[in-house]
C-alpha cells in the first residue's frame, strides 16, 4: 500500500486535476500574449538599427555607378519612405517572406531558413536530449556521493565544462576524436549519416551537461534533507523508491526553470558548432550574413532564432507552471 | 561608516583564509602585468614576421618560447597581445555597464512610483532581446572595430545590474540612514550618490567579477566567427579561430590561446564566486 501511495503522489505531481487545468489554461493565454510585444519590439529594433545606421548594403564592394545603385536600391525597395519599407517588411513577415538576401542573389532569406532551420534543430534537440541524460544523473550521482570522491570529480568535471567556452571544446574534440583518432569525421553533412552529428551534439551538450550536473545536485542535496524524504525513509521505502518517486520530482524544479536558459546556449553554441563542423544549419547563415554584411539575411535569421528562444523559454516557463502551481496563480509579474 | 569598513575588514580576512581565491587573484594579476608589459619586454613585435622559423613548435627555437604561426608570428606575442585587447574590451564593457547600470538602478529604486515602473519596463524590453544576437546585428551594422565590439556589447551588459542595483536600492531607502539624511536637508541626488551607492557596493563587485568573464567570452566568440576583433590587431578569440584552422599541423596554435582565454575566465569565476561568499557568508 505505501509503495502504490508513493507513486500516487508522484503521480499526481504530474498529472494535474481540472482546476490546475483552467487556471493553466489562463496561465498559457496570459503567457502567449504577452510574448506578442517582445516579438513586435524585436523586429522594430533589427529593422530599424539596419536601416538607420549609416552605411548602405551596397558599399562594401567597389563604388557602384550612381545609376546602378539606384537601380538596386529600387530593385529592394529602399529607395521608398521608412514607414513604407517597414509596413512591407512586417507584411511579408507575416507571409512567411524574409525578403530577399543582399549578397546570395538566388535565395531568398525564407528559403535560407527552410534550408538551415532542420539541421539546426536537429543537433539542437539531439544536445539538449544527450545533456539531460547526463547531466541529471550525473548530479544525483554526486548529490549522493556528496563530498566523496565521485562528487569531488564530478563537480571538478562541471566547473571545467561551464569555464571551456564552445569554440574551444569544438577544434578540441576534432583534434582529438577526428584527426588523432580517426574515429568521427572532421566536418561535414550528409543527410543520412548520422555520425557526422556526433561530434557538434557532443559540443553543445557538453557545458549544458556540466550546468545541469551542479544544478541537479545542489538541489537534490537540498531535498534530501527535506522531512517528506526522512518520514517516506521511515516508512521504509526502498531507497531507490525514495530517490526516484519522492526526491527527484521536487528536485527537478530548479532544472525545468533552466530549460529556457539551457535554449539560448544552445541556441548561441549553435552559430560556432555550425561553423566549424560545416554543417549547413541556420547558425552558419547567420553568420555568414554578418561577414557579407547582407543586412536582410542577419535580420531573418536573427528574427528566427529570437522567436525560437522566446518560445523555447515560453515552454519551459509552462512546464514550470503545471509541475508548481504557485506560478499559475500568480496574476501579474 | 565604521560598519561598512567592518564589512570589508572582515570579507578581506574571508577572502585572505581562501587559498584557491588566493591562487586566482595571483594568476590573473600575473596575466594583466604580462598583457601590459610583456609585449615590450620581449623580442619580437605583434607584427614582425621571422621568415626563418614559421610554425615552428614551443621551444623548439630560442626566443620563440610558446611557437610561432603560420607567417612566422611569435605566438607568445600575439597572445599576450590578444589577452591585452579582450581585457581592455572586457574591463572597460564592465565599467560602463557598472556606471550605467548602478545609476540607472539606483535611481530608480530611490525614486520608487511611476518613474521606477518606467525606467524598469525599459530594462524589461532590452532583457528580452536575445543579446548575443543584437550585438551581431550592431557589429553587421557598424562595421567590425575594437570600439563597435565595446559599444554593442555595453549596450546589453548594464540590464543586469540596474536589475540588481534596483532592488537594493529599494531596500536600502526604507533604511534609518536615509531617513537621517533627509532630516539633515539632503537632496535626492546627494542621497542616491552619497548614501545608497555606497551601501550597495557589495553585490555590485561582485557581479562586475562575474561580468567581466562573460564579456571576454562574448568578445571571443565574435572575434572567433570573424564578426568581432580582426586581423591583423589579436584578439584570444581570433587566434583560436586561426589555430583551430591549422590544428592538424600545428596543435600549439591552438592551444596557447585557448589555454590562456580558458584559464582567465575560470580564475575570474572563481574569485566572483569567492567574493560573493567572502562578502555574504550567511550562505555558508
Amino acid at each position: 500500500m505505501y509503495h502504490t501511495s508513493g507513486f500516487a503522489e508522484a503521480a499526481s505531481f504530474f498529472v494535474p486535476g481540472y482546476a490546475a487545468v483552467v487556471s493553466m489554461l489562463g496561465y498559457v493565454a496570459r503567457r502567449i500574449l504577452g510574448a506578442i510585444p517582445t516579438l513586435a519590439v524585436i523586429v522594430t529594433l533589427a529593422f530599424l538599427m539596419t536601416r538607420l545606421a549609416p552605411g548602405g548594403p551596397f558599399d562594401e564592394e567597389q563604388a557602384l555607378p550612381p545609376e546602378i545603385r539606384a537601380n538596386l536600391e529600387s530593385a529592394y525597395g529602399l529607395d521608398q519612405p521608412m514607414t513604407v519599407q517597414f509596413g512591407r517588411y512586417v507584411g511579408g513577415l507575416l507571409h512567411g517572406d524574409f525578403g530577399p538576401s543582399f549578397k546570395f542573389r538566388d535565395f531568398t532569406v525564407s528559403e535560407l531558413i527552410a534550408s538551415g532551420l532542420p539541421v539546426s534543430l536537429i543537433i539542437g534537440a539531439a544536445a539538449v536530449a544527450l545533456a539531460l541524460l547526463l547531466g541529471i544523473p550525473a548530479g544525483i550521482w554526486a548529490a549522493l556521493a556528496q563530498d566523496r570522491l565521485a562528487d569531488r570529480a564530478v563537480m571538478t568535471l562541471a566547473v571545467v565544462g561551464i569555464s571551456v567556452p564552445v569554440f574551444v571544446v569544438a577544434p578540441f574534440l576534432a583534434l582529438v576524436f577526428g584527426i588523432y583518432l580517426h574515429w568521427l569525421p572532421v566536418a561535414g553533412w550528409a543527410p543520412g549519416r548520422p555520425s557526422d552529428l556526433v561530434l557538434p551534439v557532443v559540443t553543445l551538450a557538453l557545458p549544458v551537461v556540466a550546468y545541469l550536473a551542479r544544478l541537479t545536485r545542489g538541489s537534490m542535496l537540498e531535498v534530501l534533507r527535506a522531512p517528506w524524504i526522512r518520514a517516506a525513509r521511515a516508512r521504509g521505502l526502498p531507497r531507490y523508491r525514495v530517490l526516484l518517486w519522492h526526491a527527484l520530482p521536487g528536485a527537478l524544479l530548479p532544472v525545468v526553470s533552466y530549460l529556457g536558459p539551457t535554449a539560448a546556449a544552445v541556441l548561441t553554441g549553435s552559430l560556432v558548432v555550425e561553423t566549424i563542423f560545416g554543417l549547413p544549419g541556420m547558425g552558419r547563415h547567420l553568420v555568414q550574413g554578418a561577414l557579407n554584411r547582407d543586412y536582410t539575411l542577419v535580420m531573418g535569421m536573427v528574427i528566427v532564432y529570437a522567436t525560437l528562444m522566446i518560445a523555447l523559454n515560453l515552454i519551459a516557463d509552462l512546464v514550470y507552471a503545471w509541475l508548481d502551481p504557485r506560478i499559475r496563480q500568480e496574476r501579474r509579474r | 561608516m565604521s560598519a561598512g569598513g567592518g564589512l570589508w575588514r572582515d570579507a578581506l580576512r574571508r577572502l585572505a583564509g581562501n587559498r584557491a581565491a588566493l591562487a586566482s587573484a595571483a594568476v590573473l594579476a600575473l596575466m594583466c602585468t604580462a598583457a601590459a608589459v610583456g609585449p615590450l619586454l620581449l623580442d619580437y613585435r605583434q607584427e614582425q614576421i621571422d621568415w626563418d622559423h614559421m610554425a615552428v613548435a614551443p621551444l623548439a627555437v630560442e626566443g620563440h618560447w610558446f611557437g610561432t604561426d603560420r607567417l612566422g608570428r611569435d605566438l607568445l606575442v600575439r597572445t599576450l597581445h590578444g589577452l591585452r585587447v579582450s581585457m581592455s574590451i572586457a574591463l572597460l564593457a564592465t565599467l560602463v555597464s557598472l556606471v550605467l547600470g548602478v545609476s540607472w538602478g539606483a535611481v530608480a529604486g530611490y525614486l520608487r512610483g511611476r518613474t521606477d515602473a518606467l525606467m524598469m519596463r525599459v530594462v524589461d524590453v532590452l532583457y528580452a532581446l536575445p543579446q548575443v544576437f543584437f550585438v551581431i546585428i550592431l557589429t553587421v551594422v557598424l562595421g567590425r572595430s575594437p570600439a563597435t565590439l565595446l559599444a554593442a556589447i555595453s549596450a546589453f551588459g548594464w540590464l543586469t545590474m540596474a536589475r540588481i542595483v534596483r532592488g537594493q536600492a529599494l531596500a536600502l531607502r526604507e533604511r534609518e540612514f536615509v531617513d537621517a539624511a533627509i532630516v539633515g536637508g539632503a537632496g535626492s541626488a546627494r542621497i542616491v550618490a552619497r548614501h545608497i551607492v555606497p551601501n550597495l557596493l557589495g553585490p555590485v563587485i561582485v557581479f562586475a567579477t562575474l561580468t567581466v568573464p562573460q564579456v571576454i567570452l562574448v568578445e571571443s566568440f565574435l572575434s572567433f566567427l570573424g564578426i568581432g576583433i580582426q586581423e591583423p590587431l589579436a584578439s584570444l578569440g581570433n587566434l583560436i579561430a586561426d589555430g583551430a584552422a591549422e590544428m592538424e599541423t600545428a596543435p600549439w596554435m591552438l592551444a596557447v590561446p585557448a589555454g590562456c582565454l580558458v584559464l582567465l575566465v575560470f580564475c575570474f569565476n572563481f574569485l566572483g564566486d569567492s567574493l560573493r561568499d567572502a562578502l555574504d557568508p550567511r550562505d555558508h
